[in-house]
């Protein structure tokens, strides 16, 4: 069962052994899994899987203990946050974590990487280049929103939007850069069923049109029916099986891992 | 009018018209000239319409203002735009002071080196004092950042907390370094030749003739001039880096530290800079101190004076304000000197309730600071002047334009 739709070629994102302990926790152990480019994968698996831990320790909050992960290629493991990301790494939070205080056009254009106005001197000495290209990244902030639909919002105070907005505005964030692969936790969580299917679409959409590859941990199982394939488990740390989520959904061991033995043994029989 | 006033009045012209350049809301086009012909007048008014003492008094109060509100600006590029809780101020503070002063005096000799002892006296120009607190403060800044900026919150205001008290220890105890527990004397006092007999000789006869009536027992007013514009310098260079693309980041660190990693953001590195910065700025504020007092020692930069006042200014200024740095700092140091007349007129009053109260009435002040504190926080949390919601003027200069 273990690296069936994988094992041939390598993934986009490449996770080997990876391993990290708190205290006498087992949160991630030995966990290797692969994301291949251009599908919407998605990772679900009962609560304590260890399914933001992952994402903690493929971004670079967390150093593993044990395993590599491997992006494109490039060995990442270790890496701070800052430099996952310039190698084309995105992610959002399972709580939004916009900035409150600033607008909401000025979160999206924090995250334009290489910005010459980003060192302090050059605010003094080279006005003239950060000013074009502070019009430029307006310009494209503004595009942004009006993709995810946000633009009447574009001077409020990020923190004064809706929860679901808030998510959009994680989303908006993303195509601010030219990301290989985004990671998305639990994208659906708290939103109401218009503005999910909105989400889903733009995911979609972003898939198609610039080829981001998306891995996203979703307990809404109709959200990962509709856009996830293939579908990982995760239980106790580590994979489980993979597959397309028809099959998953009817997996008796997925069943097992999510509401213990005897259910499973029903299923079964 | 007399020549003296005239003088005067035209000292005190360059803070107002700075001021006027800082507060009067209109392009800048117009600006200068309706800042030129405000500070003229108001220059003129004052000199002429206030008792001499009391507008001495006035030019002090205002010079020891304008140093804390240098303070008060390094202070919020750590606070206010990054969120350092830095409860050191005063040891930044005192480096400045004691930098300054050795790289200015001159070493004692004579009789006098057996009583006054210092590690160097470089006998350089009143600039490049200041500029070497800035840098020396900078350099302590940058090393205590590197360890002490994992932490934060309490456990930050805490750790620098020590490390004041450890810089403030060291300057009691050291001898060689800065004279120890006693004072250290003659620091000199910048362009005072301009107003003593003889002038020095490199400044132009007209400016000599000009000031002379001025006197050299009146030598405030030229350095309220001198410390202005240094705090003008200050505040333009921070208010451009703060509302920046650079100052966007910062308060996106601040806010919300995981996400801005997550945007690609060097968190640590950003959040050393404006601990750097802010060091820099106190030390400089340190200098202006130094070369203000004449004579310093390590009792001045204790926590309370040189740390919480500069905390309790910020917060009523406004934090993540640079304007409201600079009102805070005025403010509550007219709070501070008003109460002191006020304990003054009180104090019939306490000896008729117990009669060594008046002798303990300096911590009534101190009270007061902190009733104001406390008030402070809970009804107007953010301060006098709020943060601007937009970062970047850059930005705001766009937007004006299109709309």
């Amino acid at each position: 069962m273990h690296d069936t739709a994988s094992g041939a070629e390598a993934g986009l994102l490449e996770v080997r052994g990876l391993a990290k302990s708190f205290g006498g926790l087992r949160a991630i152990d030995d966990c290797t899994l692969s994301v291949r480019k251009g599908t919407i994968t998605g990772l679900i698996g009962p609560n304590g899987a260890g399914k933001t831990t992952l994402f903690n320790l493929i971004t670079g909050f967390f150093q593993p203990d044990a395993g590599a992960v491997r992006l494109d290629g490039d060995d990442i493991t270790g890496l701070k946050p800052n430099a996952i990301f310039d190698k084309g790494l995105c992610r959002t939070f399972q709580t939004p974590r916009e900035h409150p205080t600033m607008s909401v056009l000025e979160n999206l254009m924090l995250v334009a990487s290489n910005q010459t106005g980003e060192q302090f001197w050059n605010c003094w000495f080279r006005s003239g280049a950060v000013r074009r290209q502070e019009e430029e990244i307006r310009a494209k902030a503004m595009e942004v929103l009006e993709f995810v639909d946000l633009t009447r919002l574009a001077d409020e105070y990020a923190g004064k939007l809706s929860g679901g907005q808030k998510k959009l505005l994680e989303l908006a964030r993303i195509l601010m850069t030219e990301p290989k692969i985004v990671l998305l936790d639990e994208p659906g969580a708290g939103i109401n069923r218009t503005l999910m299917k909105r989400l889903s679409e733009n995911i979609e959409t972003l898939r198609e049109e610039r080829g981001i590859t998306f891995l996203l941990i979703e307990h809404d199982m109709d959200l990962v029916m509709r856009l996830c394939d293939p579908v990982i488990v995760m239980s106790e740390g580590h994979k489980l099986m993979e597959g397309p989520p028809e099959k998953v959904q009817n997996d008796p061991h997925v069943l097992e891992a999510y509401l213990g033995g005897q259910y499973a043994g029903a299923a079964d029989g | 009018m007399t020549d003296a006033e005239l003088a005067k009045a035209s000292l005190i012209f360059v803070p107002l018209f700075l001021l006027g350049m800082m507060v009067i809301p209109v392009r800048a086009i117009f600006r200068v000239p309706l800042a030129v012909v405000a500070a003229f007048v108001v220059s003129l008014l004052l000199v002429a319409g206030l008792a001499t003492g009391t507008l001495t008094y006035l030019v002090s109060f205002s010079t020891m203002a304008a140093i804390y509100a240098v303070l008060c600006l390094g202070l919020n590029s750590q606070w206010g735009l990054s969120g350092h809780v830095n409860f050191g101020v005063a040891g930044f503070f005192a480096i400045g002071a004691f930098t300054s002063a050795l790289f200015t005096t001159s070493m004692p000799s004579g009789a006098l080196a057996a009583y006054s002892k210092q590690a160097f006296g470089l006998e350089m120009p009143f600039l490049v004092g200041v500029l070497a607190a800035g840098i020396v403060a900078a350099i302590i800044g940058f090393l205590v950042a590197i360890p002490v900026l994992r932490l934060r919150t309490d456990f930050l205001a805490i750790s620098t907390l020590g490390i004041a008290e450890i810089i403030r220890l060291i300057f009691q105890n050291e001898r060689w370094l800065a004279n120890g527990p006693q004072p250290l004397r003659g620091i000199p006092q910048p362009l005072s030749c301009a107003l003593a007999q003889p002038a020095c000789s490199w400044l132009p006869q007209p400016i000599v003739d000009w000031l002379a009536p001025v006197g050299p027992r009146n030598y405030i007013f030229l350095y309220f001039a001198i410390v202005s514009i240094i705090l003008a310098v200050i505040y333009l260079l921070l208010e451009r880096i703060s509302r920046s693309p650079w100052g966007r980041v910062q308060r996106a660190v601040r806010d919300e530290e995981n996400s801005a990693a997550m945007n690609g953001k060097n968190v640590t590195g950003f959040r050393i800079q404006t601990f750097v910065i802010g060091s820099f700025i106190m030390g400089v504020a340190g200098a202006l101190y130094a070369h203000y007092t004449v004579s310093i020692d390590y009792s001045h930069f204790n926590p309370l004076f040189a740390t919480f006042i500069v905390w309790v200014m910020l917060m009523l200024g406004g934090s993540g304000n640079n304007k409201g740095a600079i009102l805070g700092a005025f403010a509550v140091w007219a709070v501070w000197t008003g109460t002191a007349f006020l304990i003054d007129f009180a104090t019939p009053a306490m000896q008729a309730i117990s009669s060594d109260l008046p002798s303990r009435s300096a911590y009534f002040r101190w009270l007061l600071v902190a009733i104001l504190l406390a008030a402070i926080v809970l009804f107007r949390p953010q301060g006098l002047i709020r943060e601007r919601k937009l970062v970047s003027d850059f930005l705001a200069r766009n937007t004006r334009r299109k709309a």
